[in-house]
Protein backbone atom coordinates (compact mmCIF):
# COMPACT_ATOMS: atom_id res chain seq x y z
CA UNK A 1 0.00 0.00 0.00
CA UNK A 2 1.63 3.14 -1.18
CA UNK A 3 -0.91 5.74 -0.08
CA UNK A 4 0.43 8.12 2.49
CA UNK A 5 -2.68 8.28 4.65
CA UNK A 6 -1.46 11.32 6.54
CA UNK A 7 -1.74 13.44 3.39
CA UNK A 8 -5.47 12.67 3.07
CA UNK A 9 -6.40 14.36 6.32
CA UNK A 10 -5.61 17.93 7.28
CA UNK A 11 -6.87 19.65 10.40
CA UNK A 12 -9.89 21.14 8.65
CA UNK A 13 -10.44 19.01 5.52
CA UNK A 14 -10.11 15.55 4.04
CA UNK A 15 -9.39 14.52 0.46
CA UNK A 16 -12.19 13.08 -1.71
CA UNK A 17 -10.67 9.58 -2.21
CA UNK A 18 -11.49 9.05 1.49
CA UNK A 19 -15.00 8.28 0.20
CA UNK A 20 -14.19 6.60 -3.08
CA UNK A 21 -10.92 4.67 -3.02
CA UNK A 22 -11.32 0.90 -2.60
CA UNK A 23 -7.74 0.42 -1.49
CA UNK A 24 -8.21 2.93 1.33
CA UNK A 25 -11.38 1.11 2.36
CA UNK A 26 -9.56 -2.22 2.52
CA UNK A 27 -6.91 -0.69 4.75
CA UNK A 28 -9.57 0.87 6.99
CA UNK A 29 -11.16 -2.52 7.57
CA UNK A 30 -7.82 -3.74 8.86
CA UNK A 31 -6.32 -0.72 10.57
CA UNK A 32 -9.52 0.55 12.14
CA UNK A 33 -12.25 -2.09 12.34
CA UNK A 34 -9.88 -4.91 13.23
CA UNK A 35 -7.84 -2.73 15.56
CA UNK A 36 -10.20 -0.99 17.95
CA UNK A 37 -13.32 -1.46 20.05
CA UNK A 38 -16.34 -2.02 17.84
CA UNK A 39 -19.90 -1.96 19.22
CA UNK A 40 -21.63 -5.32 18.78
CA UNK A 41 -24.75 -5.34 20.97
CA UNK A 42 -26.65 -3.88 23.88
CA UNK A 43 -26.83 -5.95 27.05
CA UNK A 44 -30.61 -6.29 26.68
CA UNK A 45 -30.08 -8.06 23.35
CA UNK A 46 -28.71 -10.99 25.35
CA UNK A 47 -30.87 -10.68 28.48
CA UNK A 48 -30.25 -14.09 30.06
CA UNK A 49 -27.98 -17.10 30.06
CA UNK A 50 -27.95 -18.98 26.74
CA UNK A 51 -29.21 -16.07 24.69
CA UNK A 52 -27.45 -14.70 21.63
CA UNK A 53 -27.50 -12.06 18.96
CA UNK A 54 -25.67 -12.10 15.65
CA UNK A 55 -23.68 -9.00 14.83
CA UNK A 56 -20.59 -7.74 13.02
CA UNK A 57 -17.12 -6.51 13.80
CA UNK A 58 -16.31 -4.60 10.63
CA UNK A 59 -16.96 -7.09 7.85
CA UNK A 60 -16.71 -10.17 10.05
CA UNK A 61 -19.91 -11.84 11.25
CA UNK A 62 -19.99 -12.66 14.95
CA UNK A 63 -22.34 -14.16 17.49
CA UNK A 64 -22.66 -12.30 20.78
CA UNK A 65 -23.66 -14.76 23.49
CA UNK A 66 -24.30 -14.72 27.21
CA UNK A 67 -23.37 -17.89 29.07
CA UNK A 68 -25.14 -19.26 32.11
CA UNK A 69 -22.73 -17.45 34.41
CA UNK A 70 -23.73 -14.19 32.75
CA UNK A 71 -20.46 -13.68 30.92
CA UNK A 72 -20.69 -12.22 27.43
CA UNK A 73 -18.72 -13.68 24.54
CA UNK A 74 -18.18 -12.49 20.98
CA UNK A 75 -17.49 -15.43 18.69
CA UNK A 76 -16.61 -15.47 15.02
CA UNK A 77 -19.58 -17.04 13.27
CA UNK A 78 -17.62 -19.69 11.40
CA UNK A 79 -17.09 -23.34 12.06
CA UNK A 80 -13.47 -24.21 12.71
CA UNK A 81 -13.79 -27.24 10.44
CA UNK A 82 -14.63 -25.95 6.97
CA UNK A 83 -15.94 -22.46 7.71
CA UNK A 84 -19.73 -22.80 7.52
CA UNK A 85 -21.63 -20.25 9.60
CA UNK A 86 -22.97 -21.86 12.75
CA UNK A 87 -25.85 -19.43 13.37
CA UNK A 88 -28.10 -17.59 10.93
CA UNK A 89 -30.69 -16.21 13.32
CA UNK A 90 -30.83 -12.57 14.39
CA UNK A 91 -31.27 -13.36 18.06
CA UNK A 92 -32.72 -15.96 20.32
CA UNK A 93 -31.95 -18.67 22.81
CA UNK A 94 -29.43 -21.43 22.33
CA UNK A 95 -27.38 -23.62 24.63
CA UNK A 96 -25.33 -24.97 21.74
CA UNK A 97 -24.43 -23.94 18.18
CA UNK A 98 -24.33 -26.85 15.78
CA UNK A 99 -22.64 -26.47 12.44
CA UNK A 100 -25.20 -27.61 9.83
CA UNK A 101 -22.55 -29.06 7.52
CA UNK A 102 -20.85 -31.85 9.50
CA UNK A 103 -22.41 -31.41 12.90
CA UNK A 104 -19.57 -29.94 14.95
CA UNK A 105 -21.18 -28.45 18.02
CA UNK A 106 -20.03 -25.54 20.16
CA UNK A 107 -20.91 -24.30 23.63
CA UNK A 108 -22.05 -20.69 24.00
CA UNK A 109 -18.56 -19.73 25.14
CA UNK A 110 -17.21 -21.12 21.87
CA UNK A 111 -15.74 -24.37 23.23
CA UNK A 112 -15.91 -27.21 20.72
CA UNK A 113 -18.18 -29.70 22.45
CA UNK A 114 -18.53 -32.56 20.04
CA UNK A 115 -17.24 -33.74 16.66
CA UNK A 116 -19.28 -36.47 14.93
CA UNK A 117 -17.29 -39.62 14.10
CA UNK A 118 -14.21 -38.16 15.73
CA UNK A 119 -12.39 -41.48 15.34
CA UNK A 120 -12.01 -40.55 11.66
CA UNK A 121 -9.27 -38.22 12.81
CA UNK A 122 -7.35 -41.05 14.49
CA UNK A 123 -5.41 -39.44 17.32
CA UNK A 124 -5.03 -36.22 15.37
CA UNK A 125 -7.78 -33.84 16.60
CA UNK A 126 -7.50 -32.07 19.92
CA UNK A 127 -10.90 -30.37 20.32
CA UNK A 128 -9.32 -27.77 22.61
CA UNK A 129 -7.57 -26.34 19.54
CA UNK A 130 -10.80 -25.75 17.64
CA UNK A 131 -13.02 -23.49 19.70
CA UNK A 132 -14.92 -20.80 17.84
CA UNK A 133 -12.59 -17.81 17.71
CA UNK A 134 -13.49 -15.64 20.68
CA UNK A 135 -12.87 -11.90 20.58
CA UNK A 136 -12.01 -9.78 23.55
CA UNK A 137 -15.31 -8.37 24.79
CA UNK A 138 -16.00 -5.62 27.31
CA UNK A 139 -19.10 -3.76 28.41
CA UNK A 140 -19.82 -0.31 29.72
CA UNK A 141 -23.29 0.57 31.03
CA UNK A 142 -24.97 -1.94 28.73
CA UNK A 143 -22.92 -1.08 25.64
CA UNK A 144 -21.04 -4.20 24.51
CA UNK A 145 -17.94 -3.82 22.39
CA UNK A 146 -15.55 -6.40 20.95
CA UNK A 147 -12.09 -6.19 19.46
CA UNK A 148 -9.64 -8.41 17.60
CA UNK A 149 -6.81 -6.80 19.59
CA UNK A 150 -5.71 -8.16 22.92
CA UNK A 151 -3.18 -5.41 23.49
CA UNK A 152 -5.25 -2.23 23.14
CA UNK A 153 -6.43 -0.23 26.13
CA UNK A 154 -9.43 -1.38 28.16
CA UNK A 155 -12.82 -0.23 26.88
CA UNK A 156 -13.34 2.20 29.77
CA UNK A 157 -10.11 3.98 28.92
CA UNK A 158 -10.96 4.01 25.22
CA UNK A 159 -14.30 5.66 26.03
CA UNK A 160 -12.77 8.09 28.51
CA UNK A 161 -14.90 11.24 28.88
CA UNK A 162 -17.58 9.65 26.68
CA UNK A 163 -18.55 7.49 29.66
CA UNK A 164 -20.27 10.43 31.35
CA UNK A 165 -22.45 10.94 28.27
CA UNK A 166 -23.28 7.25 28.03
CA UNK A 167 -24.45 7.41 31.63
CA UNK A 168 -26.59 10.45 30.87
CA UNK A 169 -28.01 8.79 27.78
CA UNK A 170 -29.04 5.70 29.71
CA UNK A 171 -31.28 7.84 31.93
CA UNK A 172 -33.82 7.22 29.17
CA UNK A 173 -34.47 4.02 31.06
CA UNK A 174 -36.56 6.24 33.35
CA UNK A 175 -35.41 4.27 36.36
CA UNK A 176 -36.18 0.91 34.75
CA UNK A 177 -33.04 0.43 32.71
CA UNK A 178 -32.70 0.59 28.95
CA UNK A 179 -33.94 -2.18 26.69
CA UNK A 180 -33.77 -2.51 22.92
CA UNK A 181 -37.24 -2.66 21.33
CA UNK A 182 -36.46 -3.44 17.69
CA UNK A 183 -34.39 -2.10 14.87
CA UNK A 184 -34.63 -0.47 11.49
CA UNK A 185 -31.99 -1.49 9.00
CA UNK A 186 -31.22 0.33 5.82
CA UNK A 187 -28.36 0.74 3.41
CA UNK A 188 -27.22 3.67 1.38
CA UNK A 189 -24.82 3.63 -1.55
CA UNK A 190 -22.08 5.62 0.09
CA UNK A 191 -19.00 5.47 2.26
CA UNK A 192 -19.33 4.75 5.99
CA UNK A 193 -17.61 7.97 7.02
CA UNK A 194 -20.40 10.03 5.46
CA UNK A 195 -22.71 8.54 8.04
CA UNK A 196 -20.16 8.91 10.80
CA UNK A 197 -19.99 12.63 10.04
CA UNK A 198 -23.76 13.01 9.97
CA UNK A 199 -24.33 12.05 13.59
CA UNK A 200 -22.30 15.06 14.63
CA UNK A 201 -23.81 17.41 12.03
CA UNK A 202 -26.50 19.72 13.41
CA UNK A 203 -25.98 22.06 10.48
CA UNK A 204 -28.02 19.86 8.11
CA UNK A 205 -30.95 19.39 10.45
CA UNK A 206 -33.19 22.36 9.67
CA UNK A 207 -32.55 21.93 5.93
CA UNK A 208 -32.77 18.19 5.43
CA UNK A 209 -35.40 17.64 8.10
CA UNK A 210 -37.66 20.57 7.38
CA UNK A 211 -40.54 18.19 6.62
CA UNK A 212 -40.05 16.42 9.94
CA UNK A 213 -40.12 19.76 11.76
CA UNK A 214 -43.26 20.75 9.83
CA UNK A 215 -44.98 17.59 11.07
CA UNK A 216 -44.58 18.51 14.76
CA UNK A 217 -46.75 20.61 17.01
CA UNK A 218 -45.35 24.14 17.49
CA UNK A 219 -43.91 23.36 20.92
CA UNK A 220 -42.08 20.23 19.75
CA UNK A 221 -40.99 22.01 16.59
CA UNK A 222 -39.35 24.64 18.75
CA UNK A 223 -37.55 21.98 20.79
CA UNK A 224 -36.16 20.47 17.57
CA UNK A 225 -34.84 23.82 16.27
CA UNK A 226 -31.49 22.35 17.17
CA UNK A 227 -29.39 25.33 16.14
CA UNK A 228 -31.33 27.73 18.36
CA UNK A 229 -30.72 26.54 21.90
CA UNK A 230 -27.10 27.43 22.55
CA UNK A 231 -25.80 23.92 22.08
CA UNK A 232 -22.27 22.87 21.31
CA UNK A 233 -20.01 20.16 19.94
CA UNK A 234 -17.25 18.81 22.15
CA UNK A 235 -14.28 16.63 21.25
CA UNK A 236 -14.10 13.78 23.77
CA UNK A 237 -10.86 12.25 22.54
CA UNK A 238 -10.16 9.02 20.60
CA UNK A 239 -12.43 10.22 17.78
CA UNK A 240 -15.48 10.45 20.04
CA UNK A 241 -17.55 13.60 20.32
CA UNK A 242 -20.80 14.85 21.72
CA UNK A 243 -23.12 17.27 19.99
CA UNK A 244 -25.50 18.90 22.44
CA UNK A 245 -28.54 20.23 20.60
CA UNK A 246 -31.01 20.70 23.43
CA UNK A 247 -29.10 21.60 26.61
CA UNK A 248 -32.31 21.37 28.65
CA UNK A 249 -32.42 17.65 27.84
CA UNK A 250 -28.91 16.68 28.87
CA UNK A 251 -29.92 15.30 32.25
CA UNK A 252 -33.35 13.68 32.14
CA UNK A 253 -33.54 13.49 35.91
CA UNK A 254 -33.39 17.27 36.23
CA UNK A 255 -36.15 19.83 35.65
CA UNK A 256 -38.82 17.34 36.62
CA UNK A 257 -41.02 20.23 37.77
CA UNK A 258 -41.19 21.70 34.29
CA UNK A 259 -44.62 21.64 32.60
CA UNK A 260 -45.30 18.46 30.65
CA UNK A 261 -44.98 19.15 26.92
CA UNK A 262 -48.20 19.05 24.95
CA UNK A 263 -47.35 15.95 22.98
CA UNK A 264 -46.84 13.98 26.20
CA UNK A 265 -49.96 15.17 28.02
CA UNK A 266 -52.03 12.18 27.00
CA UNK A 267 -49.33 9.74 28.06
CA UNK A 268 -48.95 11.51 31.41
CA UNK A 269 -52.70 11.23 32.00
CA UNK A 270 -52.65 7.55 31.08
CA UNK A 271 -49.79 6.81 33.48
CA UNK A 272 -51.44 8.79 36.27
CA UNK A 273 -54.68 6.88 35.65
CA UNK A 274 -52.71 3.66 36.13
CA UNK A 275 -51.84 4.91 39.60
CA UNK A 276 -48.29 6.06 39.00
CA UNK A 277 -47.18 8.79 41.44
CA UNK A 278 -46.77 12.23 39.89
CA UNK A 279 -43.01 12.41 40.32
CA UNK A 280 -42.55 9.09 38.55
CA UNK A 281 -44.93 10.12 35.79
CA UNK A 282 -42.76 13.17 35.20
CA UNK A 283 -39.61 11.10 35.20
CA UNK A 284 -41.01 8.54 32.75
CA UNK A 285 -42.47 11.18 30.46
CA UNK A 286 -39.21 13.08 30.35
CA UNK A 287 -37.35 9.86 29.61
CA UNK A 288 -39.78 9.02 26.78
CA UNK A 289 -38.87 12.26 25.03
CA UNK A 290 -35.22 11.24 24.77
CA UNK A 291 -31.93 13.00 25.32
CA UNK A 292 -30.91 16.30 23.80
CA UNK A 293 -27.57 15.16 22.43
CA UNK A 294 -25.81 12.83 20.02
CA UNK A 295 -22.80 10.98 21.38
CA UNK A 296 -20.68 9.79 18.47
CA UNK A 297 -18.36 6.92 19.33
CA UNK A 298 -15.62 6.16 16.85
CA UNK A 299 -15.89 4.13 14.68
CA UNK A 300 -19.35 2.56 14.52
CA UNK A 301 -21.95 3.57 17.08
CA UNK A 302 -23.80 6.61 18.32
CA UNK A 303 -26.14 7.22 21.20
CA UNK A 304 -28.31 9.52 19.17
CA UNK A 305 -31.00 11.40 21.10
CA UNK A 306 -33.37 8.47 21.60
CA UNK A 307 -31.81 5.49 19.81
CA UNK A 308 -28.59 3.72 18.94
CA UNK A 309 -27.27 4.33 15.47
CA UNK A 310 -24.90 1.60 14.35
CA UNK A 311 -23.00 1.65 11.09
CA UNK A 312 -21.50 -1.28 9.23
CA UNK A 313 -19.20 -0.76 6.27
CA UNK A 314 -20.13 -3.08 3.39
CA UNK A 315 -18.03 -1.73 0.56
CA UNK A 316 -16.27 1.54 -0.13
CA UNK A 317 -19.58 2.88 -1.50
CA UNK A 318 -22.13 0.87 0.49
CA UNK A 319 -22.96 1.16 4.19
CA UNK A 320 -25.60 -0.46 6.34
CA UNK A 321 -27.17 1.48 9.19
CA UNK A 322 -29.15 0.12 12.06
CA UNK A 323 -31.40 2.40 14.08
CA UNK A 324 -32.08 0.54 17.29
CA UNK A 325 -35.22 1.61 19.13
CA UNK A 326 -34.86 1.62 22.90
CA UNK A 327 -37.30 1.80 25.75
CA UNK A 328 -37.71 1.05 29.42
CA UNK A 329 -36.98 -2.48 30.55
CA UNK A 330 -40.16 -3.47 32.36
CA UNK A 331 -41.47 0.07 32.08
CA UNK A 332 -45.10 1.01 31.39
CA UNK A 333 -46.42 -0.38 28.10
CA UNK A 334 -47.94 2.96 27.19
CA UNK A 335 -44.56 4.65 27.55
CA UNK A 336 -42.76 2.05 25.45
CA UNK A 337 -45.47 2.19 22.80
CA UNK A 338 -44.98 5.93 22.59
CA UNK A 339 -41.21 5.42 22.26
CA UNK A 340 -41.89 3.07 19.34
CA UNK A 341 -44.22 5.53 17.61
CA UNK A 342 -41.75 8.40 18.09
CA UNK A 343 -38.97 6.23 16.66
CA UNK A 344 -41.10 5.30 13.66
CA UNK A 345 -41.95 8.96 13.10
CA UNK A 346 -38.37 9.99 12.32
CA UNK A 347 -36.37 6.80 11.86
CA UNK A 348 -36.27 3.94 9.45
CA UNK A 349 -36.61 3.45 5.70
CA UNK A 350 -39.95 5.31 5.59
CA UNK A 351 -39.52 7.64 8.56
CA UNK A 352 -39.94 11.38 8.24
CA UNK A 353 -36.18 11.86 8.68
CA UNK A 354 -34.10 8.86 7.66
CA UNK A 355 -34.94 8.67 3.94
CA UNK A 356 -33.83 12.26 3.52
CA UNK A 357 -30.61 11.60 5.40
CA UNK A 358 -29.97 8.55 3.24
CA UNK A 359 -30.66 10.53 0.08
CA UNK A 360 -28.32 13.26 1.23
CA UNK A 361 -25.52 10.78 1.92
CA UNK A 362 -26.05 9.15 -1.44
CA UNK A 363 -25.80 12.56 -3.06
CA UNK A 364 -22.44 13.06 -1.32
CA UNK A 365 -21.16 9.80 -2.78
CA UNK A 366 -22.49 10.68 -6.24
CA UNK A 367 -20.93 14.11 -6.08
CA UNK A 368 -17.63 12.70 -4.89
CA UNK A 369 -17.18 11.03 -8.27
CA UNK A 370 -16.14 14.46 -9.44
CA UNK A 371 -12.91 16.14 -8.38
CA UNK A 372 -10.75 13.50 -6.70
CA UNK A 373 -8.26 16.27 -5.99
CA UNK A 374 -10.84 18.40 -4.17
CA UNK A 375 -11.24 18.61 -0.42
CA UNK A 376 -14.21 17.71 1.75
CA UNK A 377 -14.44 20.74 4.03
CA UNK A 378 -14.98 20.21 7.74
CA UNK A 379 -13.73 23.61 8.83
CA UNK A 380 -17.00 25.06 10.11
CA UNK A 381 -17.37 26.41 13.65
CA UNK A 382 -17.10 29.29 16.06
CA UNK A 383 -16.47 29.15 19.79
CA UNK A 384 -18.77 27.12 21.99
CA UNK A 385 -20.84 29.12 24.49
CA UNK A 386 -18.71 30.09 27.49
CA UNK A 387 -18.26 27.41 30.11
CA UNK A 388 -20.38 24.61 28.63
CA UNK A 389 -17.68 22.18 27.58
CA UNK A 390 -15.42 20.35 30.02
CA UNK A 391 -12.20 22.26 30.73
CA UNK A 392 -9.47 21.35 28.27
CA UNK A 393 -11.81 19.91 25.67
CA UNK A 394 -11.82 21.34 22.20
CA UNK A 395 -15.36 22.58 21.52
CA UNK A 396 -17.33 24.61 19.01
CA UNK A 397 -20.83 25.92 18.54
CA UNK A 398 -23.65 23.45 17.87
CA UNK A 399 -23.22 23.60 14.11
CA UNK A 400 -19.44 23.34 14.26
CA UNK A 401 -17.74 20.46 12.47
CA UNK A 402 -15.64 19.83 15.55
CA UNK A 403 -16.88 16.24 15.91
CA UNK A 404 -15.99 15.40 12.33
CA UNK A 405 -12.53 16.85 12.79
CA UNK A 406 -12.14 14.76 15.94
CA UNK A 407 -13.15 11.60 14.07
CA UNK A 408 -10.81 12.31 11.18
CA UNK A 409 -7.88 12.97 13.48
CA UNK A 410 -8.53 9.57 15.07
CA UNK A 411 -8.78 8.07 11.59
CA UNK A 412 -5.40 9.55 10.75
CA UNK A 413 -3.87 8.34 13.99
CA UNK A 414 -5.07 4.78 13.40
CA UNK A 415 -4.28 4.66 9.69
CA UNK A 416 -0.73 5.87 10.18
CA UNK A 417 0.03 3.88 13.34
CA UNK B 1 -52.74 -25.93 3.51
CA UNK B 2 -55.28 -24.77 0.97
CA UNK B 3 -56.18 -21.25 1.91
CA UNK B 4 -58.47 -20.77 -1.03
CA UNK B 5 -60.65 -23.56 0.31
CA UNK B 6 -61.06 -21.86 3.68
CA UNK B 7 -64.79 -21.45 4.16
CA UNK B 8 -65.90 -17.86 4.13
CA UNK B 9 -68.56 -16.85 6.54
CA UNK B 10 -71.02 -15.81 3.91
CA UNK B 11 -74.04 -15.62 6.15
CA UNK B 12 -72.96 -12.28 7.58
CA UNK B 13 -71.61 -11.06 4.30
CA UNK B 14 -74.66 -9.48 2.87
CA UNK B 15 -73.20 -6.00 2.51
CA UNK B 16 -69.56 -7.01 2.13
CA UNK B 17 -67.77 -5.84 -0.99
CA UNK B 18 -67.54 -8.50 -3.66
CA UNK B 19 -64.14 -9.99 -4.37
CA UNK B 20 -64.19 -8.43 -7.81
CA UNK B 21 -65.04 -4.97 -6.45
CA UNK B 22 -62.35 -5.31 -3.81
CA UNK B 23 -59.74 -6.28 -6.40
CA UNK B 24 -60.66 -3.33 -8.58
CA UNK B 25 -60.36 -1.08 -5.52
CA UNK B 26 -56.88 -2.46 -4.82
CA UNK B 27 -55.81 -1.93 -8.40
CA UNK B 28 -57.11 1.62 -8.37
CA UNK B 29 -55.17 2.26 -5.17
CA UNK B 30 -51.97 0.80 -6.64
CA UNK B 31 -52.37 2.98 -9.71
CA UNK B 32 -52.89 6.04 -7.52
CA UNK B 33 -49.71 5.33 -5.60
CA UNK B 34 -47.61 4.83 -8.74
CA UNK B 35 -48.93 8.14 -10.03
CA UNK B 36 -48.22 9.86 -6.69
CA UNK B 37 -51.88 10.86 -6.50
CA UNK B 38 -51.63 10.98 -2.72
CA UNK B 39 -54.33 13.60 -2.23
CA UNK B 40 -56.82 11.21 -3.76
CA UNK B 41 -55.37 8.37 -1.68
CA UNK B 42 -56.13 9.93 1.71
CA UNK B 43 -59.94 9.82 1.38
CA UNK B 44 -59.76 6.15 0.39
CA UNK B 45 -59.32 5.38 4.09
CA UNK B 46 -61.78 4.90 6.93
CA UNK B 47 -61.38 7.26 9.84
CA UNK B 48 -59.80 4.58 12.00
CA UNK B 49 -57.87 2.97 9.19
CA UNK B 50 -54.34 1.73 9.83
CA UNK B 51 -51.52 1.65 7.31
CA UNK B 52 -48.76 -0.65 8.51
CA UNK B 53 -45.38 -1.74 7.14
CA UNK B 54 -43.88 -4.08 9.75
CA UNK B 55 -40.26 -4.97 10.47
CA UNK B 56 -41.13 -8.55 11.35
CA UNK B 57 -43.25 -11.27 9.82
CA UNK B 58 -46.09 -13.06 11.60
CA UNK B 59 -46.77 -10.29 14.08
CA UNK B 60 -50.18 -10.09 15.70
CA UNK B 61 -49.92 -6.86 17.70
CA UNK B 62 -48.18 -4.24 15.62
CA UNK B 63 -48.59 -1.49 18.21
CA UNK B 64 -46.20 -3.20 20.61
CA UNK B 65 -43.57 -3.75 17.92
CA UNK B 66 -41.33 -1.52 15.91
CA UNK B 67 -42.70 -0.97 12.42
CA UNK B 68 -41.44 0.84 9.36
CA UNK B 69 -44.85 2.52 9.17
CA UNK B 70 -47.73 2.42 11.63
CA UNK B 71 -49.98 5.27 10.56
CA UNK B 72 -53.35 6.38 11.80
CA UNK B 73 -55.28 9.08 9.96
CA UNK B 74 -53.23 11.92 11.44
CA UNK B 75 -49.90 10.33 10.50
CA UNK B 76 -51.12 9.50 6.98
CA UNK B 77 -52.10 13.11 6.54
CA UNK B 78 -48.72 14.29 7.80
CA UNK B 79 -46.92 11.74 5.63
CA UNK B 80 -48.70 12.83 2.48
CA UNK B 81 -48.06 16.47 3.30
CA UNK B 82 -44.37 15.66 3.68
CA UNK B 83 -44.13 13.62 0.49
CA UNK B 84 -45.84 16.31 -1.57
CA UNK B 85 -44.14 19.29 0.09
CA UNK B 86 -41.21 19.47 -2.28
CA UNK B 87 -38.88 19.90 0.70
CA UNK B 88 -38.08 16.24 1.27
CA UNK B 89 -35.12 15.41 -0.93
CA UNK B 90 -35.93 11.68 -0.99
CA UNK B 91 -39.37 12.40 -2.38
CA UNK B 92 -38.74 15.44 -4.54
CA UNK B 93 -38.70 13.58 -6.77
CA UNK B 94 -39.09 10.08 -5.38
CA UNK B 95 -37.99 6.97 -7.21
CA UNK B 96 -40.38 6.10 -10.02
CA UNK B 97 -42.39 3.00 -9.25
CA UNK B 98 -44.38 0.45 -11.19
CA UNK B 99 -46.27 -2.09 -9.13
CA UNK B 100 -48.64 -4.93 -9.75
CA UNK B 101 -50.88 -6.56 -7.17
CA UNK B 102 -52.19 -10.06 -7.77
CA UNK B 103 -52.56 -13.56 -6.29
CA UNK B 104 -55.60 -12.43 -4.36
CA UNK B 105 -56.89 -14.70 -1.63
CA UNK B 106 -60.03 -13.77 0.28
CA UNK B 107 -59.20 -14.31 3.93
CA UNK B 108 -62.39 -13.25 5.67
CA UNK B 109 -65.75 -11.83 4.79
CA UNK B 110 -67.61 -10.09 7.58
CA UNK B 111 -70.54 -7.81 7.81
CA UNK B 112 -69.74 -5.10 5.34
CA UNK B 113 -66.06 -5.96 5.02
CA UNK B 114 -63.75 -8.21 3.09
CA UNK B 115 -60.16 -9.00 3.93
CA UNK B 116 -57.82 -10.01 1.13
CA UNK B 117 -54.32 -11.28 0.99
CA UNK B 118 -52.32 -10.45 -2.11
CA UNK B 119 -48.85 -10.31 -3.62
CA UNK B 120 -47.31 -7.03 -4.65
CA UNK B 121 -44.31 -6.87 -6.95
CA UNK B 122 -42.82 -3.46 -7.51
CA UNK B 123 -39.88 -2.05 -9.38
CA UNK B 124 -38.44 1.32 -8.43
CA UNK B 125 -36.04 3.41 -10.44
CA UNK B 126 -33.84 6.30 -9.45
CA UNK B 127 -30.27 7.38 -10.17
CA UNK B 128 -29.34 4.80 -12.83
CA UNK B 129 -30.57 1.98 -10.64
CA UNK B 130 -33.52 -0.42 -10.59
CA UNK B 131 -34.62 -2.25 -7.48
CA UNK B 132 -37.24 -4.95 -7.17
CA UNK B 133 -39.38 -5.20 -4.09
CA UNK B 134 -41.96 -7.81 -3.17
CA UNK B 135 -44.51 -7.86 -0.41
CA UNK B 136 -47.38 -9.82 1.00
CA UNK B 137 -50.18 -7.32 1.44
CA UNK B 138 -53.31 -7.67 3.52
CA UNK B 139 -56.20 -5.35 2.72
CA UNK B 140 -59.34 -4.91 4.77
CA UNK B 141 -61.91 -3.13 2.65
CA UNK B 142 -65.27 -2.00 3.96
CA UNK B 143 -68.49 -0.89 2.33
CA UNK B 144 -69.66 2.54 3.42
CA UNK B 145 -72.29 4.96 2.26
CA UNK B 146 -69.38 6.72 0.56
CA UNK B 147 -68.36 3.64 -1.37
CA UNK B 148 -65.52 1.23 -0.57
CA UNK B 149 -62.93 2.34 1.97
CA UNK B 150 -59.60 0.97 3.05
CA UNK B 151 -59.66 0.07 6.74
CA UNK B 152 -56.38 -1.75 7.06
CA UNK B 153 -53.41 -2.24 4.80
CA UNK B 154 -50.44 -4.25 6.00
CA UNK B 155 -47.51 -4.36 3.62
CA UNK B 156 -45.11 -7.07 4.75
CA UNK B 157 -42.04 -6.82 2.58
CA UNK B 158 -40.50 -10.17 1.73
CA UNK B 159 -37.30 -8.91 3.42
CA UNK B 160 -39.01 -6.81 6.08
CA UNK B 161 -36.62 -8.03 8.78
CA UNK B 162 -33.54 -7.25 6.72
CA UNK B 163 -32.17 -3.98 5.39
CA UNK B 164 -34.10 -1.69 3.06
CA UNK B 165 -32.99 1.39 1.24
CA UNK B 166 -34.59 4.77 1.83
CA UNK B 167 -38.17 4.71 0.49
CA UNK B 168 -39.41 8.15 -0.53
CA UNK B 169 -42.90 7.10 -1.64
CA UNK B 170 -45.86 5.06 -0.39
CA UNK B 171 -45.96 1.26 -0.52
Amino acid sequence: MSTDFATLVRDDRVLTPMYTDEAIFEEEMDRIFKSTWVWVAHASDVPAGNTFKTSWVGREPVIVTRDKQGKIHTLLNRCRHRAASVCEKRKGKASVFVCPYHGWSYDVDGTLRKVPHINGYGEGLDTADYSLVSLRTEEYNGMIFATFKDDIQPLVDFLGPAKKWIDLFMKQGGGYGVKTLGEHRFRFPGNWKIQLENTTDAYHFPIVHKTFLDSLDPEAENVFQVLAHGGWVEDLGNGHSVMVMIPDLIDLEENLDAPIPQRFEELAKELAAEGMPDEQVRRVVRAVGGSGFNLNLFPNVACSMAFFRVLRPIEVNETEIMHVAIGMDGGPDAANRMRLRLHEHFQGPMGFGTPDDAEGWERVQRGARAGQDLWIMVNRGVDAPEGVAAPGHNAGDVSAETGMRAAYQMWKRMMTA
Amino acid sequence: MSTIAEPLNRSEAAAAPSLQDAIQFVWAEADMLDRLDYKAWLPLWTENGRYIVPTERDVSDYDDRLNIVNDDAEMRQARVKRLLSGFSMSSAPPARTVRTVSRFVPVAVEDGAITLRAAMIMVEYKYERMRTMAADVVYRIVSTADGLKLDRKIVTLVNCDDYQHGIGYLL
